[in-house]
């Protein structure tokens, strides 16, 4: 199938074309470039990408100014009608704030920047993002954040574990985020955010592939529907 | 109207920043501080046609994020 996807670029994104890179590769067609000042998405759209960055500088919150930008009208009711929403780094700051998926994502409880490729498991290999990988399965994808602390209450906590919500979990001590989480899915599972950047990870000479799979398991799902 | 909306952490939301201020505090020789909580001031310039509701809103949907953070709206006299 040739994908119709999109990335969002807003003011300070700087993972967007390394996002538009992934996407191009793994499924041969290259994505619309959506700018946040835009009120519509193209037509017909399979997938949007919401890259790293530091939308608006990360003014007020991480992700709070993106949130409420033009074009996120339009992402929240394409999500709400089930096209995929994949949010990496910056994206996932945005998808939390704008209400897509629970929770928020503070300071890391380090203070510092973190910068270097972390160990994930691989929590939930049902989900429309994850079927190429298997339960448990452990990889290695680069995080590059400030505030990546996944914070959510303990009873929201408890209900994304017990629906099978957390995609993937930190291997290692990475930013303080509550029970390890490093992606969630929401409860239609068709939005994923993240703090580790997959598309990082697509070819060999970025130093490993284990990324690639995020990108053949949604064209996948999306080619079978 | 001068309006001041101050932003405070919840209780029990880690804050490492309240942290870092409180280990450096001790690094004055200043001892006694028990905890220490960073958060936001924002002053707001409004019109007398602002309604209480209008700044609950833009309390609620932009400057807090109610997940992790409370709010206390403070209006001064001009």
């Amino acid at each position: 199938m040739s994908l119709r996807s999109a990335v969002i670029t807003f003011p300070g994104s700087n993972c967007d074309r390394d996002m538009a890179d992934a996407l191009e590769k793994v499924s041969g067609t290259a994505p619309h470039r959506v700018w946040h000042g835009d009120a519509e998405l193209p037509q017909g759209l399979d997938f949007i990408a919401l890259p790293g960055g530091f939308s608006y500088g990360d003014y007020l919150r991480s992700g709070a100014m993106a949130a409420r930008s033009p074009i996120m009208q339009a992402v929240i009711a394409a999500a709400n009608r089930g096209v995929p929403v994949l949010g990496v780094c910056n994206g996932f700051q945005v998808l939390t704030e704008s209400g897509l998926l629970p929770g928020a994502l503070l300071r890391n409880a380090g203070m510092n920047f973190v910068c270097r490729n972390v160990a994930l498991t691989v929590e939930n290999s049902q989900s429309l993002f994850t079927g190429g990988y298997s339960a448990g399965q452990t990889i290695t994808i680069p995080v590059a954040h400030h505030d990546g602390n996944y914070f959510a209450d303990a009873a929201t906590l408890d209900r994304l574990e017990g629906e099978g919500r957390v995609a993937f979990r930190y291997g290692e001590a990475v930013n303080g985020s509550a029970r390890q989480i490093a992606g969630v899915l929401n409860a239609a599972g068709n939005v994923l955010g993240m703090m580790p950047h997959p598309e990082r990870m697509i070819e060999a000479e970025q130093g490993g592939t284990d990324g690639r799979a995020l990108f053949e398991s949604a064209i996948e799902a999306l080619a079978a529907a | 109207m001068k309006v001041r909306v101050f932003v405070s952490l919840k209780n029990g939301v880690l804050d490492p920043q309240g942290r870092a201020i409180h280990h450096a505090i001790e690094g004055l020789g200043i001892h006694g501080v028990q905890d220490v909580r960073a958060g936001k001031l924002i002053e707001l310039d409004v019109d007398d046609s602002v309604s209480d509701d209008q700044l609950e809103t833009m309390c609620k949907q932009l400057l807090a994020n109610m997940v992790i953070e409370n709010y206390r709206i403070e209006r001064l006299a001009a």
